[in-house]
């Protein structure tokens, strides 16, 4: 019962966020040059003047300022996230066809993250001041310091162009028209790169975190007694060690939503990828600010939602917390 | 052991600072070697590195000679990845000294606007003010401000809160001193060494965002940066792999030398003490 | 027969410490059903010893000659798997912080089922049953209850039975105790101890307990270890060496134990009042929507006078408020209500910022010496900051802050050296000299000693109380250590959950306790009982 009351009270939490973010959108496009209407209608828009006095209209433009915010959040609340003018389709459409990739990669990123970089942060602590330790912190340090673009750029030409282990782009074989599970694998071959690539800054993060709290906690008295009861030496190390270091990871790993969805532009740039990060990028290219600023909501509200999951995973993890506090 | 000693004996740090200081000479030396502007034509398209003389990195599609914009690129980072740190500073070390200071409703308060800043994706936000502002080294200053300042405010609130129930603080309100001057003299000066270590890293991960919005085509239009450098050699990467991976080499050096140096600050400025007890 | 025999043990430490060898040629035996006290203060190598029976010691300390040996065997030079297969079965060992000494998410129960896993011993249902059995044996009421509970659900004291339960769970002929109960309040201690002799007792356990307390040791121990740097410098049975010491250093030791007979009392005249508190109250919490379950009462309805020259002790156990009334007095904390007169001057009708220039009319010292001197400030600017913030110029502070760097027995050049470059001791003489610096009628001392060794203790009462005869303070004097309120204080009052229970002059005090509480905590204090009878079952 707890647990629900804990959920529903942080589901309207994330609903005033959401609100209190379409609001700083609101507030941006009058902040932009120019009026706000063209802003809205974008490049393309702009030149048909149609289309720009249908805006004005929607938007309530010769109305008071605070029956304009009115107009916009309920249109946002209702999932009326404008009209894209060159793409000549609602945006929320536009933004629910890719939805689903975006959050395929992103999950296997996340996932493929916290288990690589949780394993490596063991193995840097169990071997710590050996040679192995070394490579996996400093491999670390190395894909922390590179830019995620770069890095899927030049597996791109490494592991695609170069060595042709892995398809270039796109989400899956066109044409080929599997179905099925052979769909399925053709899609994780596409994954693969653009996966591991998004995951690799976060892998690094992730091992750096668990080495250094496995570290920490090897001192601690709980584990001294542990050693005096006489219990082996992995038995500690799984249900003493790691599984207290694991906590302050997964708090770390909840903070990194924001970087993940964030990422995704890029990586979906790079490999073609049809999730919402492209579109965002098509849409820059486009001046196309009505799709903009519908996929920012949207990343938006992925990342207040991943945000209040990884809170309840936690909370059940350490039974510290009172769940509903 | 003095400060600088203990930083010498990181060995990772002082090649971070090596590094650093080699781009920074890069940076104040690269109207020097490069005395014409990146974006002139100076020679054939697509040279590979070191085909022809003086042309080391090789030239792009459009012949411009890709050494010289990794130097002049230089200038750039540095000057945004410094400038947008101090503004994310001046934004959230004030808001984290009164949060954790005085307690209670500002506290309150201040930390559902920080909690606010961190939940919105910070690369979209970053991407939607820079589209919306219009690409400027201003509106990337600003942008880049914008979304580093949270980690910072938490970060000084958690140190002056710890700070503030420390005794001897508590001392000095007992002695009678005045609550402007205990927050300048006993408590600010005692979190100056995680700010710096953190101001280090910030610098790295304003750079690493900078070079991403330019590689999205955000970039100043005027200058050439690292990430648009990369981003105009995507087109071409089977045929001319050298016009995106060398602009890459130098920010991973970059990104890299800073967070070396930031943890040899670390390490020099809080030692682990072993004296104290028995 | 001896369970463990030590002998010529030596510890090596790193070239980096002040010192060479951790112990030296240590000679211990312990024979079944006994208990054993090494005491000594921080730093002797006590701590080390028990670590290294058990092989436990931290790396950079290793074993560089002697032997120890467990019903004949020996241990040093074991490997890891055989001393793990001797860690828990043949010898159990219990810690000092009750807090960190349980892995926080795992239950209870998992804990103790964790010893007989690692040792395969018993099936399954045995184990559990086992488990509840322990759990009785060690006083835990509902012990179906606790078996299911984390170990944040627990007080200190029930963590210790727990702690206890897991170390004798496989009945190890040796049970060590490692500073068991100084993390503990006084009442929780006696229990602990009562605890800890009938389960040796019951089970014929040889007890090798570390201590620093002399107390303790006239409770339990049949025989006594004293260590020195490393060095034994007595060892005999306990009546003997507590009665009848040898050694210097032993000596010196005892005489610092502060004794529970009261001084004669001071004779004050008439003095007048110096501090006045009517009716102070102070909650915290409730400041929650959903409910205010967290409400706690630190102090209600405290009353109290301190005249000129006298030393008021405020006595209890952790929770009792007696912190909370001393950083209410102070407005450190803020009280909810309640009169707080410091002479003629009514402090509790003004506003902080009204308050900060009578600041100087009552002072405070603090408890960690450690944490209350700004590291990066030096000494002298520490001691003149006071009066600076009060307006007198930096010449003229400096100045005084010499005066008194001689005043608590400081040479007058420490003003220009940092605090880290001072003992324990000689930093909480600082804290002195700097609560000192504004000439206050009161000082309000916080548990001045109880962060100190034994012996330098005695030094800083003894400063204290000198200072207070030549400046003529009222002292407000914090402390859970009824020992030190019984020499130091001219009258105390009693504590418990936020009210005062009982306030007497202090001979009366000891002679006739009229709460009940009062005479718990007195009854309560280790080696009150000198002449308590001690069963002893030879083995």
């Amino acid at each position: 019962m707890h647990l629900l009351r804990f959920i529903g009270g942080r589901l309207i939490k994330g609903v005033i966020v959401l609100i209190a973010i379409a609001t700083l959108n609101f507030f941006l496009i009058r902040a932009a040059p120019g009026d706000p209407a063209s802003v809205m209608a974008g490049e393309a828009g702009a030149a048909d003047a149609e289309f720009l006095r249908q805006l004005r209209e929607q938007f309530g433009l010769d109305r008071p300022l605070y029956e304009q915010l009115w107009i916009y959040l309920t249109d946002i609340l209702t999932l009326d996230l404008g009209f894209s003018y060159r793409q000549g389709r609602p945006v929320i459409e536009l933004i629910a066809d890719r939805l689903p990739a975006t959050l395929l990669l992103t999950g296997a990123a996340f996932v493929f993250s916290l288990v690589l970089g949780v394993i490596l942060g063991v193995l840097a602590a169990r071997r710590a001041g050996k040679w192995s330790d070394s490579a996996i912190t400093t491999g670390a340090l190395f894909f922390y310091a590179m830019p995620l673009f770069w890095i899927a750029l030049m597996s791109q030409i490494i592991f695609s162009l170069w060595l042709g282990w892995l398809p270039n782009v796109g989400f899956e074989t066109i044409g080929a028209g599997y179905t099925g599970l052979r769909r399925a694998l053709d899609i994780g071959t596409h994954l693969i790169l653009p996966a591991t690539t998004l995951g690799l800054f976060f892998t690094a993060l992730y091992a750096r975190m668990m080495r250094a709290a496995m570290l920490e906690i090897s001192g601690a008295d709980f584990v001294k007694t542990a050693r005096a009861k006489g219990v082996h030496e992995g038995r500690i190390v799984r249900r003493h060690i790691a599984r207290n270091a694991i906590l302050p990871v997964v708090t770390l790993a909840g903070l990194q939503a924001g970087q993940i969805v964030g990422g995704a532009v890029l990586t979906e740039t790079v490999f073609g990828w049809p999730g919402i990060g492209r579109l965002m990028f098509e849409a820059l290219a486009q001046r196309d600010y009505q799709v903009l600023l519908g996929v920012f909501f949207v990343s938006s509200a992925m990342v207040v939602l991943f945000n209040l999951i990884t809170d309840v995973v936690y909370r059940v993890a350490d039974p510290r917390i009172e769940v509903g506090r | 052991m003095s400060f600088f000693k203990r930083f010498a004996r990181n060995k990772g740090a002082l090649i971070g600072l090596i590094i650093l200081l080699l781009v920074v000479l890069a940076a104040i030396l690269a109207p020097y070697f490069y005395p014409t502007s990146p974006w002139r034509m100076v020679t054939r398209p697509f040279l590979p590195p070191m085909a022809m003389d003086g042309y080391w990195l090789g030239t792009d599609a459009l012949g411009r000679d890709v050494a010289s914009g990794v130097m002049h690129g230089a200038r750039v980072s540095l000057l945004i990845g410094l400038v947008s740190t101090v503004t994310a500073l001046l934004i959230g070390v004030p808001i984290g000294a009164l949060a954790g200071y005085f307690g209670g409703l500002i506290d309150d308060a201040l930390m559902r606007f920080t909690e606010f800043f961190q939940t919105i994706p910070a690369f979209a936000l970053a991407i939607v003010i820079v589209a919306i502002l219009q690409p400027s080294l201003y509106s990337i200053v600003l942008a880049i401000a914008i979304v580093s300042w949270p980690p910072v405010a938490r970060l000084v609130r958690g140190e002056v809160l710890s700070l503030r129930s420390r005794e001897y603080v508590q001392a000095a309100v007992v002695i009678g001193q005045s609550t402007p001057r205990i927050i300048f003299t006993q408590v600010l000066p005692n979190t100056i060494a995680p700010i710096t270590v953190m101001a280090s890293l910030m610098v790295a991960s304003a750079i690493l965002l900078e070079s991403a919005l330019s590689f999205l085509g955000l970039g100043d239009p005027n200058m050439m940066t690292w990430g648009y450098m990369i981003g105009a050699g995507r087109t071409r990467l089977i045929a001319a792999w050298w016009i995106s991976f060398f602009p890459g080499v130098a920010i991973f050096l970059t990104v890299l030398a800073l967070n070396l140096v930031g943890e040899g600050l670390n390490d020099a400025l809080n030692p682990r003490l072993s004296q104290e007890g028995g | 027969m001896s369970v463990l025999v030590v002998e010529k043990l030596t510890l090596a430490l790193p070239s980096v410490a002040d010192r060479k060898h951790a112990v030296s040629n240590l000679d211990l035996a312990i024979a079944a059903g006994e208990t054993l006290c090494i005491v000594g203060e921080s730093g002797s190598g006590k701590s080390m010893t028990a670590h290294a029976v058990m092989g436990l010691l931290p790396k950079a300390v290793r074993p560089a000659g002697g032997s120890i040996k467990l019903a004949g065997r020996e241990l040093l030079g074991l490997d890891e798997e055989a001393m793990r297969s001797v860690r828990g079965r043949e010898i159990g060992m219990i810690f000092q912080e009750p807090m960190t000494s349980l892995n926080p998410v795992m239950r209870i129960s998992d804990q103790i089922l964790e010893t007989f896993e690692a040792h395969r011993a018993l099936d399954d249902r045995a184990r559990r049953r086992r488990t509840i059995e322990l759990l009785e044996e060690v006083g835990l009421p509902d012990p179906e209850h606790i078996a299911r509970a984390y170990p944040h659900e627990l007080s200190g004291g029930q963590r210790q039975r727990v702690m206890i339960a897991m170390a004798l769970a496989l009945e190890p002929k040796l049970l060590i105790a490692d500073e068991p109960t100084t993390a503990l309040d006084v009442t929780t201690q006696a229990q602990i101890l009562r605890l800890i002799d009938d389960l040796r007792r019951r089970h014929g356990t040889a007890v090798l307990f570390i201590t620093h307390d002399f107390g303790v040791v006239a409770e339990i121990a049949d025989h006594v270890a004293v260590l020195q740097n490393g060095i034994c410098v007595e060892q005999g049975p306990a009546e003997e060496v507590l009665q009848r010491p040898r050694h210097d250093y032993t000596k010196r030791l005892l005489a610092a134990v502060p004794s529970l007979i009261p001084p004669p009392p001071k004779v004050l005249g008439d003095a007048p009042d110096a501090l006045v508190v009517e009716g102070l109250n102070k909650t915290y919490g409730g400041r929650g929507f959903f409910g205010g379950s967290r409400r706690v009462v630190a102090a209600e309805d405290v009353t109290l006078t301190i005249r000129r020259g006298e030393t008021l002790g405020l006595v209890g156990e952790s929770g009792s408020g007696k912190s909370t009334v001393g950083r209410c007095i102070m407005r450190l904390t803020e009280p909810d209500g309640g009169l707080l007169r410091v002479g003629d001057l009514e402090i509790s009708a003004m506003s902080a910022r009204q308050f900060r220039p009578f600041r100087n009319r009552i002072q405070m010292v603090f408890q960690d010496p450690y944490a209350s001197l700004n590291p990066r400030r030096r000494v002298g600017r520490i001691i003149a900051e006071g009066p600076e913030a009060q307006g007198v110029s930096r010449r003229k502070a400096e100045e005084r802050a010499r005066e008194l760097l001689d005043l608590v027995g400081l040479s007058a050049n420490a003003a220009d050296r940092y605090p880290h470059e001072f003992s324990g001791g000689q930093r909480q003489r600082i804290g002195i000299a700097r609560a000192l610096a504004l000439d206050p009628d009161v000082l309000v001392a916080d548990e001045p000693v109880s962060a100190l060794d034994v012996s330098v203790q005695a030094q800083i009462l003894d400063l204290i109380q000198d200072l207070q005869k030549r400046l003529g303070l009222a002292i407000l004097f914090v402390t859970h250590d009824l020992r030190v309120a019984a020499q130091v204080c001219d009258r105390i009052a009693v504590m418990q959950r936020g009210r005062i229970v009982e306030l007497k002059p202090t001979a009366e005090l000891f002679a006739n306790p009229a709460h009940e509480y009062t005479q718990q905590l007195l009854a309560a204090v280790p080696g009150a009982g000198a002449s308590r009878a001690r069963d002893r079952t030879t083995a």
